[in-house]
């Protein structure tokens, strides 16, 4: 019992616990509404996952089953970024626990209820448990908020830190998380806000069935803002997070961090002025491209750094020492390559497609296009996701060769069924609707092969880590007593400092 | 050793999806008659229905007619015989426009009087000219050409129409006397007034959809055993509870006995919506899953858009 009790311990009350619960629950999210569309349905999965599960699954609420499924990953996905955000940047240990606490009531709350809700019957007891437990993920995030003030004396930064900071020492980086943070309240109010007061959360619809609705409802407008704007700030996020895990600083980190919180601003405001100003999409070309510098510092910086670390012993390293250097450790590699790699099939084709507007989307039929729209942004939310597991994975401490093999596959699997989904959804360009059956066979067959092996991947990885928890002194062990013990190291130099400003209290008061 | 299997296992799954898959051009399905007569019209009555995913109560107050099936390929090659005959369809080069872009094709043409442009954003202006109704030259199509005269491809005489653009579907169902439907008229004759738990017919025959239902991407239809998932055109009102060389087949009419409504081809609708250029077509295709069949969801394209899934009926 005590041993069932300790590991529920580490898996609920530490931040790497958390992490790997939340982990869990995103892959098993994925294992079984993904066997709802696409092939699986073509092999026959569905339908035993249907019965097997005694889903109730009606026609005219398949929109609004998959709204409800895209948020319960991304209530999930915030919680990771949050644990993520409260382990690395310096804060109260009690701001870290009433964080980490609440946003996991939260994110649970709103998965379970939210899936239970939409896929097995609208019992809208669920309905308002589903709200309940994302109006928890809220409340957490302004307690991260606040956690997060960058103006607090203490996490103000020397005048000669490498990092990047304001006369007065106020740290750039904290303020970007902090300015990441407010954008993602006041943008969730927003999606929030609309939805309730003019559908009443009813009449649901996705945003790519609406792109050539010539008169867009305010509505539409302030849930397309939402999305697209939800989707990049979880972006920013993860950036943030692997650039103070690559301990990013100096010259580029001072003019990244400034440049990415004016992005952030600029795109949060272009995002959300959609549904009052017509031309709000050149404020988000503006500060869409500000975010975008501030990643290309990043990947320059640490790509750099890796190059340097990893030549350290040779005089005058060639090309070849240099690329591996560079492509030595695939986890530390891959977050700036799947930046890069995300400017070829999210960004490139957005761009092309708005120089080709007339030649392809005022003649393409409408599907064609919808394909492209939904294929970038499932693209770039997988994308983060290979992040978020390249960033854990070297946190669960891989080493040697499977550090290499489950980087690799990661990058390489994902990349080829990113291209493969990028080229599908831009087939119309080289093959018509007669000639394309190869193209698209082969193309599903490589979208299919890379996710495939991703998720068998990630499913390895789970189960060592289960296998890992049944261990007395697992790698679990090793994390949650390091974390421990840096809590508590934390917690005394906290309390001295309280002691000391009781004493002061009343000596003040004493004379 | 073990690398080289894995890469070497990357590299077969690669090539064997890589090898020719059968186009839909290249091969010619048997003579399949469905047994529903492509000449007939259904009567849809006055009255209101749910319209749209949300079921929103509409009303159409007249009676109106719409075809029982797709018009078909043999259909279609009578009316252009006709129209060429009596000088309202050219054979020959025709620009086709999209914005400032403009490129010839080579097919059947005729005039038509142009939309009202309203130069609203991103409306592209359909100016009044010769139109493309079907490219001779394009892959796809179903009909044989030669010295103006028009014929179906035997096999295929009985199958949807395809390979036409709005102008085409248009100027037949005016050559006599008839005209497009429009999207309320389209869907309240794809899914009637009933009910069932809760919500109008998400499809023309009921609730639930099975793979014998209908034709759409990777249905496993007769047809897909010959042309791989992708599939292609099944003859008009295939799926009426028949079996076909083992292949059995579920009765898919529409309450008011409609067939193809679902799947098969995208029909063009006829409705010229204000600030827009765009025409909406209806009930998916072999081409698309089976969420773009439901009744309630379209597809659009500009006019002089033609596919080897998109077909038409009219109403009158």
């Amino acid at each position: 019992m005590q041993a069932f009790s300790r590991r529920l311990d580490y898996l609920f009350r530490s931040t790497r616990g958390l992490t790997l619960v939340a982990i869990a629950t995103v892959s098993i999210i994925t294992a079984i509404f993904g066997t709802l569309s696409g092939p699986m349905v073509e092999w026959g999965i569905r339908d035993i996952t249907v019965n097997g599960l005694g889903m109730d699954l009606l026609e005219a609420e398949r929109e609004g089953r998959i709204i409800m499924l895209y948020h319960t990953i991304a209530m999930t996905i915030l919680a990771i970024e949050v644990y993520f955000m409260t382990e690395i940047l310096p804060m109260k240990r009690h701001e870290q626990v009433i964080i980490n606490g609440t946003i996991t009531v939260g994110y649970l709350t709103a998965v379970i209820f939210g899936l239970l809700f939409s896929y097995w019957g609208h019992n809208f007891t669920y309905h308002g448990l589903f709200l309940v437990g994302q109006s928890l993920v809220f409340f957490a995030g302004i307690l991260l908020m606040v956690a997060l003030s960058p103006w607090k004396k203490e996490y103000r930064l020397e005048k000669d830190s490498p990092y990047a900071h304001t006369k007065g020492g106020v740290d750039m980086e904290r303020m970007a998380f902090f300015v990441m943070a407010i954008a993602a309240l006041i943008s969730a109010s927003f999606g929030a806000v609309t939805g309730s007061f003019w559908s009443n959360g009813h009449e649901t619809f996705l945003g790519e069935d609406l792109i050539r609705v010539a008169h867009k409802t305010l509505l539409q407008k302030a849930i397309i803002g939402h999305l697209h704007i939800m989707l990049t700030l979880v972006a920013v996020g993860i950036t943030l997070i692997v650039g103070h895990w690559m301990k990013f600083k100096g010259i580029l980190h001072k003019i990244a961090m400034p440049t990415m919180v004016l992005g952030i601003i600029g795109t949060t405001f272009g995002a959300l002025s959609v549904v009052w100003l017509e031309w709000a999409h050149n404020i988000i070309y503006v500060g869409s491209t500000f975010i975008m510098l501030a990643a290309l510092f990043y990947v320059i910086y640490t790509w750099d750094a890796l190059i340097k670390e990893g030549t350290a012993g040779i005089k005058k390293p060639n090309f070849f020492q240099k690329m591996g250097a560079l492509l030595k450790d695939p986890l530390k590699f891959g977050p700036g390559w799947q930046m890069v790699f995300m400017n070829f099939t999210v960004s490139g084709v957005g761009i092309f497609l708005a120089i080709k507007l007339e030649e392809i989307f005022r003649v393409w039929p409408h599907r064609e296009e919808r394909i492209t729209l939904t294929g970038h942004w499932h693209i770039l939310a997988a994308l983060i996701a290979t992040i978020i597991l390249m960033y854990f994975a070297d946190l669960s401490g891989l080493k040697g060769k499977v550090r290499k093999w489950f980087g690799w596959l990661l990058i390489i699997m994902s990349d080829i069924a990113f291209a493969s989904a990028t080229i599908f959804s831009m087939k119309r360009l080289f093959v018509d609707e007669t000639n394309q059956q190869g193209i698209v066979n082969t193309l599903m067959l490589l979208m299919d092969l890379g996710l495939g092996i991703i998720l068998i991947v990630l499913a390895i990885f789970l189960i060592w880590r289960l296998y890992d928890l049944f261990q007395e002194r697992g790698y679990w062990f090793k994390e949650f007593s390091t974390e421990k013990k840096l809590s508590a190291e934390a917690e005394i130099i906290e309390q001295k400092l309280k002691l000391e400003e009781l004493n002061a209290i009343l000596k003040e008061v004493s004379k | 050793m073990k690398r080289a299997l894995f890469i070497l296992s990357l590299i077969t799954l690669t090539i064997g999806a890589c090898a020719p898959a059968p186009n839909i051009g290249a091969i010619t399905p048997p003579y399949i008659d469905p047994g529903v007569d492509p000449e007939s019209w259904a009567v849809i009555p006055a009255g209101e229905f749910p319209h749209g995913q949300h079921d929103h109560m509409t009303t159409v107050d007249y009676d109106y007619e719409m075809m029982v099936t797709d018009v078909t390929n043999e259909q279609y090659a009578r009316f252009l015989n006709e129209a060429i005959t009596d000088g309202t369809v050219h054979v020959g080069e025709v620009d086709v426009e999209a914005g400032e872009q403009a490129w010839m094709v080579e097919g059947a043409y005729g005039s038509y009087p142009g939309d009202p442009f309203d130069g609203y954003k991103h409306e592209e202006e359909i100016k009044a000219g010769d139109k493309l109704y079907v490219p001779t030259q394009a892959e796809g199509l179903r009909l044989t050409e030669a010295a103006g005269v028009f014929s179906s491809i035997p096999e295929y005489a009985n199958h949807p129409m395809t390979m036409v653009t709005w102008f085409g579907a248009n100027s037949y169902c005016n050559y006599y006397g008839w005209r497009l439907p429009s999207e309320i008229e389209w869907e309240k004759a794809a899914r009637g007034t009933e009910f069932a738990s809760g919500y109008g017919y998400p499809f023309p025959w009921g609730e639930h959809i099975e793979r014998n239902n209908a034709n759409y991407y990777s249905s496993s239809d007769l047809f897909e055993k010959m042309y791989g998932k992708l599939g292609n055109t099944t003859p008009v009102g295939f799926f009426n509870g028949k079996t076909y060389d083992g292949y059995e087949t579920l009765d898919s009419a529409s309450p008011y006995g409609l067939y193809d409504m679902a799947g098969n081809v995208w029909q063009w609708t006829g409705d010229d919506y204000p600030d827009q250029h765009y025409r909406y077509m209806r009930g998916g295709s072999f081409f698309t899953y089976e969420v773009d069949l439901r009744v309630w969801k379209n597809n659009s394209a500009g006019p002089q858009y033609f596919s080897p899934a998109v077909g038409f009926r009219c109403a009158r």
